[in-house]
């Protein structure tokens, strides 16, 4: 049979469809039969069945709800399939026989929207549940929340194809083994399982934000895609303040996307930035985000910490403007909240420039004994502008062309390779 | 990627009409929706073109400003949504969902990101100093 013009666009139509419904579908699927890789295979059906009907019947009304039906129906004759040979399943057969009520021949029913907003959070948790290596919640997370294929995922994360699917089908696999339960766990448990969601949405994030690997055009989806599911998470749990934290510290750090690199792709520091390229819409939804957050009360954590520091930044007009002994406040909370080496690094530049280089010199010179930080070259970098802040260059030469020979990026590295022969 | 979907103006919002309740709540709904899916960034309706005007420049430094009502409402924009998809075909889907009636009209533009200009394209080696002290920050959370 050819493809016409049509047929083509009936596919991308369809295509769309499914981006947008899919997470949906298969988190509805998933509540009836406990499994999201079995859920996943049935939402697949649905989608096989739409590619072969659609463009000879035209797009249903409620697309949505037509997958969501077609996916159930398949369920159900795969657990009445089940039932014949297995007994015990058959209370939850009998649960079922209201689905279908409820599924409805015409597929055109109005969907339950509290009941899937649900499934959605519970397909949220379990793809980012702790019993899966990290790795494999973040492609799961992107196979199944995001709607991504396996080789746009691939594609992002610089893996092969095979890789990845591997890594899909083994993490799907290892849920069903452990008989990880499709819920959204309750009590003590649960501020864990957040925030591992939270880190995975963060990791997918920064996957995108830094140039670790992939395709130039697939970062930036990475980005995108992340953030798009921090907003969804925020508006499922709404009353959690690090899920807004989160998507504040997100919006933020992505509105500076336009500025943070030079023409010849250089990396250009904070202070350095052009902030009218400065994304302002974002900006205004992080600092949205980071109300909300605050609204929320109880003490700040620590995305909202970091969320809170970004603001200040988007709130200067010019560096000079920036407060930094709020941020130096704000970093000593967040060393608290959450200790770090790294994080007392950046208390000290903050320091620096509210109090003068000396006094953060003090805090870096405290942290050069620090094990964690032996090969990290943020250290010597910072001690060594610090350094020649205070006119002392031959030792601040010496610190910048270490911190160039510990960098990893090359770019970087001329950089701190220029700025010490600039001491010379 | 983003697009600015434009809602072309009509005779009862050239007169400057309010919109109905029932109207209101629809499209309520509809924004909640697109907000849940975290597609929408932003979005507003625009009053009656009476109340604007148009600057024209002569390119010497100067400008001309006319006094709105406009009389081409086909030309007219009556509000917008920003909203953030991935690929054009998307923001026709979401956009065909949207309550609107017969005869009105929608416009969808892509808005230009900084990858569409080829000067500007981030290169994999590029990073940013700060970026990476908050990778760290966040293996330090994750690690303990």
């Amino acid at each position: 049979m050819a493809v016409t013009a049509s047929d083509t666009a009936t596919h991308r139509a369809i295509d769309a469809v499914w981006r947008i419904e899919s997470a949906r579908v298969i988190a509805g699927v998933a509540r009836m039969v406990g499994d999201v890789g079995l859920a996943e295979e049935l939402a697949q059906d649905a989608l096989v069945a739409a590619l072969e009907r659609w463009p000879r019947e035209g797009v249903p009304r409620n697309p949505g709800a037509w997958l969501m039906g077609t996916a159930k129906h398949r369920a159900i004759d795969l657990v009445r399939r089940r039932q014949r040979l297995d007994r015990k399943i058959e209370e939850l057969g009998e649960e079922l026989e209201g689905e279908e009520q409820a599924a409805g021949s015409e597929f055109d029913a109005i969907l339950d929207e509290a009941a899937i907003a649900d499934d959605l959070l519970r397909l949220m948790f379990v793809s980012c549940h702790p019993v899966l290596s990290t790795d494999a919640r973040v492609a799961l997370t992107l196979r199944l929340l995001g709607g991504l294929t396996v080789g746009e995922i691939a594609r992002a994360f610089l893996a092969s194809e095979a890789a990845i699917g591997q890594r899909i089908v083994r993490a799907k696999r290892t849920l069903a083994e452990a008989n990880v339960p499709f819920e959204v766990p309750e009590g003590e448990e649960r501020a864990a399982r957040l925030s591992s969601v939270l880190e995975v949405l963060y990791l997918v994030f920064n996957e995108g934000y830094s140039a670790t690997a992939g395709d130039d055009w697939m970062r930036p989806a990475l980005c995108e895609e992340a953030l798009r599911l921090g907003r969804v998470l925020a508006e499922l749990l709404s009353g959690e303040p690090e899920v807004h934290g989160l998507v504040a510290l997100m919006e933020i750090q992505a509105s500076r996307s336009r500025a943070r690199t030079g023409p010849g792709g250089e990396p250009i520091l904070l202070l350095d930035q052009d902030r009218g390229r400065w994304d302002h819409l974002l900006i205004g939804r992080g600092l949205a985000a980071l109300e909300r957050a605050v609204g929320l009360g109880g003490a700040p954590g620590p995305y909202a910490l970091q969320a809170a520091i970004a603001a200040c930044h988007a709130r200067a007009r010019t560096p000079e403007e920036t407060d930094w002994s709020r941020i130096v406040a704000l970093y000593g909370t967040l060393a608290e909240v959450a200790p770090s080496p790294v994080v007392e690094l950046n208390r000290a530049v903050a320091v620096a420039m509210a109090s003068g280089p000396q006094a953060g010199l003090d805090l870096v010179d405290a942290l050069t004994a620090e094990p964690s930080l032996r090969d990290y070259h943020l250290l010597p970098s910072v001690r060594g502008d610090l350094l020649a802040r205070l006119g002392r260059n031959d030792e601040a030469r010496a610190e910048l062309e270490r911190a160039a020979s510990l960098t990893r990026n090359a770019r970087e590295r001329d950089l701190l390779r220029a700025r010490a022969a600039a001491l010379c | 990627m983003r697009f600015m979907v434009l809602v072309k103006a009509n005779k009862d919002s050239e007169a400057g009409a309010l919109p109905s309740g029932e109207i209101l709540a629809t499209m309520g709904a509809f924004n909640e929706e697109l907000a849940k899916a975290g597609v929408m960034l932003a979005g507003e309706g625009l009053q009656a073109s009476s109340k604007g005007c148009r600057l024209r420049f002569d390119g010497g430094g100067k400008h001309t400003v006319t006094d709105g009502p406009f009389t081409e409402s086909k030309e007219l924009i009556a509000g917008f949504w920003i909203i953030q998809v991935r690929s054009k075909e998307e923001a026709i889907e979401w956009m065909s969902r949207a309550p609107f009636g017969e005869g009105e009209e929608l416009e969808i533009r892509q808005v230009f990101e900084a990858s569409d200009f080829p000067q500007d394209i981030f290169p994999a080696e590029a990073q940013e100093a700060e970026q990476e002290l908050r990778d760290r920050l966040q293996g330090q959370y994750s690690n303990s």
